[in-house]
């Protein structure tokens, strides 16, 4: 009798000992998230100040909704919204349907050297940096460029891609869908993959041609997969891609290639703007935050899967 | 799989393998001419002769790039902040990710921490308010900026956790039995099983580490501390200038300006060869961690 007590008070002394090593645990990564994460939360007030660097957080002057004001009477705003948005939309939507087609068509490659090979180079375009991509796509579309030299000489007229407002944004769309429709396709190749060989073979032999069961039998399996990832790439479409149109845009296209995060960084940081350009980044944020929880709680009601 | 024996199976199969083959031509051929452009002439590249061939075979650009001391600067900065956020990373990861992976009868605040982590993950300040707190911090044009503000990764963390919570608690009893403590039980157990996993989130922070420019942009105000992403970015063509000058075309053959190209290509190829040589290993694991970790049962 006092040794089992004394063995449950020695196990209560270990459970107490364990928890204040997992908070132990947890605290150097929760020091990181309070100064990088959640004191520029804190700097948010900043978009309700007329914010002096000199005087800080504390010490400039409240100004209320004014930069909301603002904001919402400039045409700039709309325009630069939109942009975003169509930007985004366009690489979601042509990136999934190329990822989605080149899963399909990679699958029917039964040489498993040229299928490896293919996915090798496909793959690596993902891994590249803009820096060094918008290099590649400034060579194929300046002037000068191979696709103008090709399209001279079949006797069309050059296109000024670059500096083009009706070209910028379809260039922007058909660029980024090159860099990742390859590494996109590798979840739904996941997916095909987990559909049952055997529907495929009673359909053979029920005479249904390959169309016939891509449509009636692959697709409907790939369809949760692709329902899922379409929710949840409902938050990105205030994503227009900083990377991306900072190192391809130029004031010519700011008409259609400006999106809210190059216009934030232009305007609030190289503008030293700082209150507006943080009252424009707080209303991204707070639209963003109401779309990643309603994706999640969509991905949860429909799918049993869910994001967080 | 389409049937090859029939006409219409044979032309099916040609039209598959055409597609999928001519998609990966359109992924090499654009990387493989800045690759034939580096090892060009000048005066080849200003006339726009080169295409996936190198014209006048030089290895000049790369010579020029072995006395750019800027360029090695750049180069050896990102190597610095690759190695010391890989470290910080990967250590407050597992930290996070053990206890985090404990049930709420086991640790009471465990959902606390990690409704914390989520709103971390789920919100921001946006560009300006960090950058006042991080130029407020002294942390500009310093290497810790490249290093501090991403030394938690939450997704890795959940990736890692949600990797801990399936790991057999057989494993975690015997150790305990042995007289184990937590951090014995995370160091001799949890971490020898979950290397591929980790694997997985250390090149998320490799690569990630190596391709960002924006922190740099954003952060350096001086050029010698540029990483080699931003170092590279402001040196590439300046897009505002060519679109000005496709108006008169001829404006672009300058050839100072067009040696450029060549040297920059150059650049461009050396400063991808770190992310060539591991190119094997992120086919692995990568392919694996966007499968285990991009959705969540």
């Amino acid at each position: 009798m006092e040794a089992n007590n004394q063995q449950i008070r020695e196990r209560k002394k270990d459970v107490k000992k364990e928890k204040i090593t997992y908070h132990a645990m947890l605290i150097p990564g929760m020091i990181f998230l309070l100064i990088f994460n959640f004191t520029p939360m804190f700097g948010i007030i900043m978009a309700f100040q007329d914010f002096v660097p000199a005087r800080g957080f504390f010490g400039s002057e409240f100004v209320g909704l004014d930069h909301f004001k603002y904001m919402f009477s400039l045409p700039d705003i709309g325009k630069v919204f939109r942009n975003t948005i169509v930007i985004a939309l366009g690489k979601i939507i042509f990136g999934s349907l190329l990822a989605i087609v080149f899963a399909i068509l990679l699958n029917e490659i039964r040489l498993k050297f040229l299928k490896k090979s293919v996915q090798t180079i496909v793959y690596l375009p993902h891994f590249l940096s803009w820096v060094v991509l918008a290099t590649v796509v400034v060579n194929l579309f300046n002037l000068d460029g191979t696709v103008n030299q090709i399209m001279s000489s079949i006797g069309l007229d050059k296109i000024n891609f670059l500096g083009s407002n009706t070209w910028f944004q379809p260039l922007l769309i058909g660029s980024d869908v090159w860099k990742e429709f390859g590494f996109n396709s590798v979840i739904y190749l996941a997916a095909i993959a987990s559909v049952d060989p055997g529907l495929h073979e009673a359909a053979s032999m029920d005479g249904a041609n390959w169309w016939k069961r891509v449509w009636h039998i692959t697709l409907p399996g790939m369809l949760p997969i692709i329902l899922l990832l379409a929710i949840l790439s409902l938050p990105s479409v205030l994503d227009g891609g900083f990377d991306q149109v900072y190192n391809l845009y130029s004031p010519v296209v700011y008409e259609t290639g400006d999106t809210i995060d190059t216009y934030v960084y232009r305007v609030g940081l190289i503008g030293r703007d700082y209150s507006f350009g943080a009252a424009v980044g707080l209303f991204k944020s707070v639209i963003g935050l109401i779309l990643i929880l309603s994706a999640n709680n969509i991905a949860k009601k429909y799918t049993d899967r869910k994001l967080f | 799989m389409v049937e090859g024996n029939t006409l219409s199976g044979k032309l099916g199969k040609f039209i598959i393998y055409f597609i999928v083959i001519s998609l990966g031509l359109v992924c090499l051929l654009p990387l493989w001419n800045i690759v034939a452009i580096s090892f060009s002439s000048g005066e080849a590249v200003a006339a726009n002769l080169v295409g996936l061939k190198p014209i006048n075979f030089s290895t000049r650009a790369y010579e020029m790039i072995m006395e750019d001391a800027q360029f090695w600067r750049s180069f050896a900065i990102s190597v610095q902040r690759v190695v010391l956020a890989l470290a910080l990373n990967l250590i407050l990861i597992v930290l996070m990710a053990y206890p985090l992976s404990k049930t709420k009868q086991k640790f009471k605040s465990r959902n606390v921490y990690m409704n914390i982590i989520i709103f971390a993950m789920l919100f921001n300040g946006g560009l300006i308010p960090t950058f006042i707190v991080i130029r407020s911090l002294n942390l500009l044009d310093t290497i810790w900026v490249l290093v501090l503000p991403g030394a938690v990764p939450i997704f890795s963390v959940i990736l890692i956790m949600n990797f801990f919570v399936g790991v057999p608690k057989s494993l975690e009893e015997a150790a305990i039995i042995d007289g184990a403590s937590p951090l014995q039980i995370l160091i001799r157990v949890y971490i020898p099983v979950s290397l591929p996993a980790l694997a997985t989130v250390a090149l998320f922070s490799i690569v990630g580490g190596w391709n960002d420019f924006m922190t740099g942009l954003i952060y350096m105000t001086q050029v010698s501390n540029y990483p080699i992403m931003t170092y590279i970015q402001s040196l590439t063509i300046d897009i505002a200038e060519l679109v000005r000058s496709g108006a008169n075309s001829d404006a672009l053959q300058n050839i100072a300006e067009v040696s450029n190209r060549n040297l920059n290509a150059a650049k461009i190829v050396v400063s991808t060869i770190p992310l060539l040589v591991i190119y094997p290993f992120l086919q692995k694991y990568f392919v694996t961690g966007i499968v285990v970790g991009s959705v969540k049962e």
